[in-house]
């Protein structure tokens, strides 16, 4: 069987879910055996080389370069799967859009994180604003708001088993939903 | 007047005493209709529409209709699960849940009917993350309406168990949420012992009991090992 490609992106995330990814242990050795890593961490390969059959995300958008990564992927991968709770529904970045109950959520999230927070020491008292720093979107957006998801792995992160299920049945083309088991799925 | 109902659910013969609702019967025959709004010990509300059957071709909410003798009742059909997948769909856009921060992980009844019915495709609804208030003034209790999905148990438990009526709505269609009969939650006679402080009374993580958190393990917590409904489906 020709080896599917697989690229791997982490947007606005913890990277959780591409260690949960190592969680599969010695079945990366099979995995390697069914896929080619294109566009990955894993690889450290920054772009893209080929099309690719597979690609996953981790974490949501919460500047431009993400929304441009994301959109990159939708138009390099047949299929895309949203991986984690912040790529599916904004998971503790989206916190900064509604419960700091603020007008300005943006602002105040700024504000409290470098000019005043008793733990904060900037004697500049200037937010970061070099021209090389993305664009902060006015809110955090989860992946479906932004590009077409054809499926999506819930969890914080998922486990290592829901991965290689998942990974797995789409490689070889099963419809990988049916084949959740009640304790693998988690939300969180 | 005391002669028993006899009706079926999805074909299944189940007999009933007079004035026992659908949902009653059909847990004691060990079938599992799938509610939100309704525990044992209180009055039921109709308000969550999780549980809506269809008897006769009619869609009503089995935790409030009477059994009907002779009666057919629809409940674990694709119409009736595709309608309750968009339901709990629509509790998890409308409020924050966020479940990797949500001490209620694995003991929310919203989470695990989640599970239960299977949400893991892509949404079609837009996450309205809500600006909602958080409530931690009580030494004892903490009221995050950020979670809050309208079950009105919290309320009926504080009027017809503790006699209190602490919990009430304010506002109305979708600024409605749960409110408190003080300033704050610190400012009325709620107590961690009160029956709508109870856990098993709040179906998701909105009412907490502080310094409990967290407490119970993964792997180990109500609805890890076995989907919610399943002491039902198993007694």
């Amino acid at each position: 069987m020709k080896k599917k490609k697989l690229a791997t992106v982490s947007l606005a995330g913890c990277f959780g879910c591409h260690m949960s990814l190592l969680d599969i242990d010695e079945r990366i050795l099979d995995l390697v055996e069914l896929v080619e890593f294109d566009r990955s961490p894993i690889n450290d390969i920054k772009k893209f080389t080929t099309r690719c059959d597979i690609g996953l995300i981790e974490g949501a958008c919460c500047n431009e370069a993400n929304v441009h990564t994301l959109i990159d992927f939708r138009k390099n991968c047949d299929i895309l799967v949203g991986v984690g709770q912040c790529a599916i529904m904004g998971g503790l970045p989206v916190m900064r859009n509604a419960i700091m109950h603020s007008d300005d959520p943006l602002r105040e999230c700024l504000d409290e994180a470098y000019l005043n927070s008793k733990y904060v020491y900037n004697p500049s008292n200037e937010i970061p604003n070099d021209p090389a720093l993305p664009l902060l979107l006015d809110k955090v957006y989860t992946c479906p708001q932004v590009v077409k998801i054809d499926y999506q792995i819930p969890g914080c992160p998922p486990s290592g088993d829901m991965l290689w299920r998942a990974l797995t049945a789409l490689i070889t083309g099963t419809h990988f939903q049916t084949s959740y088991e009640y304790e693998l799925i988690k939300y969180d | 007047m005391n002669k028993s109902v006899v009706f079926k659910i999805d074909g299944v013969e189940v007999t009933a005493t007079p004035g026992q609702t659908i949902m009653e019967a059909a847990d004691e025959a060990g079938i599992y209709i799938p509610r939100l709004c309704d525990v044992e010990g209180l009055d039921p509300q109709g308000s969550c529409r999780l549980c809506t059957v269809k008897v006769n071709g009619r869609s009503v909410s089995s935790c409030t209709q009477p059994v009907v003798d002779g009666s057919e009742v629809e409940n674990n059909t694709l119409e009736i699960q595709c309608y309750r997948r968009d339901l709990v769909r629509m509790l998890f856009h409308e409020g924050n849940h966020l479940c990797p921060i949500c001490e209620a992980s694995g003991n929310c009844e919203l989470q695990a009917m989640g599970y239960r019915l299977g949400i893991s495709k892509a949404t079609k609804f837009p996450y309205l993350q809500p600006v909602r208030p958080v409530d931690a003034s009580h030494p004892d209790i903490l009221l995050d309406t950020n979670r809050c999905i309208h079950c009105g148990r919290c309320i009926r438990a504080s009027a017809s168990v503790d006699g209190k009526h602490v919990f009430g709505y304010i506002g109305r269609g979708i600024h409605r949420r749960v409110g408190v009969n003080a300033e704050n939650l610190a400012k009325t006679d709620a107590l961690l012992e009160d029956k709508a402080i109870a856990s098993e009374t709040c179906p998701v993580g909105c009412i907490i009991q502080k310094r409990n958190g967290f407490c119970t393990p993964v792997g180990k917590r109500e609805f890890d090992h076995e989907p919610i409904g399943s002491s039902i489906e198993n007694s």
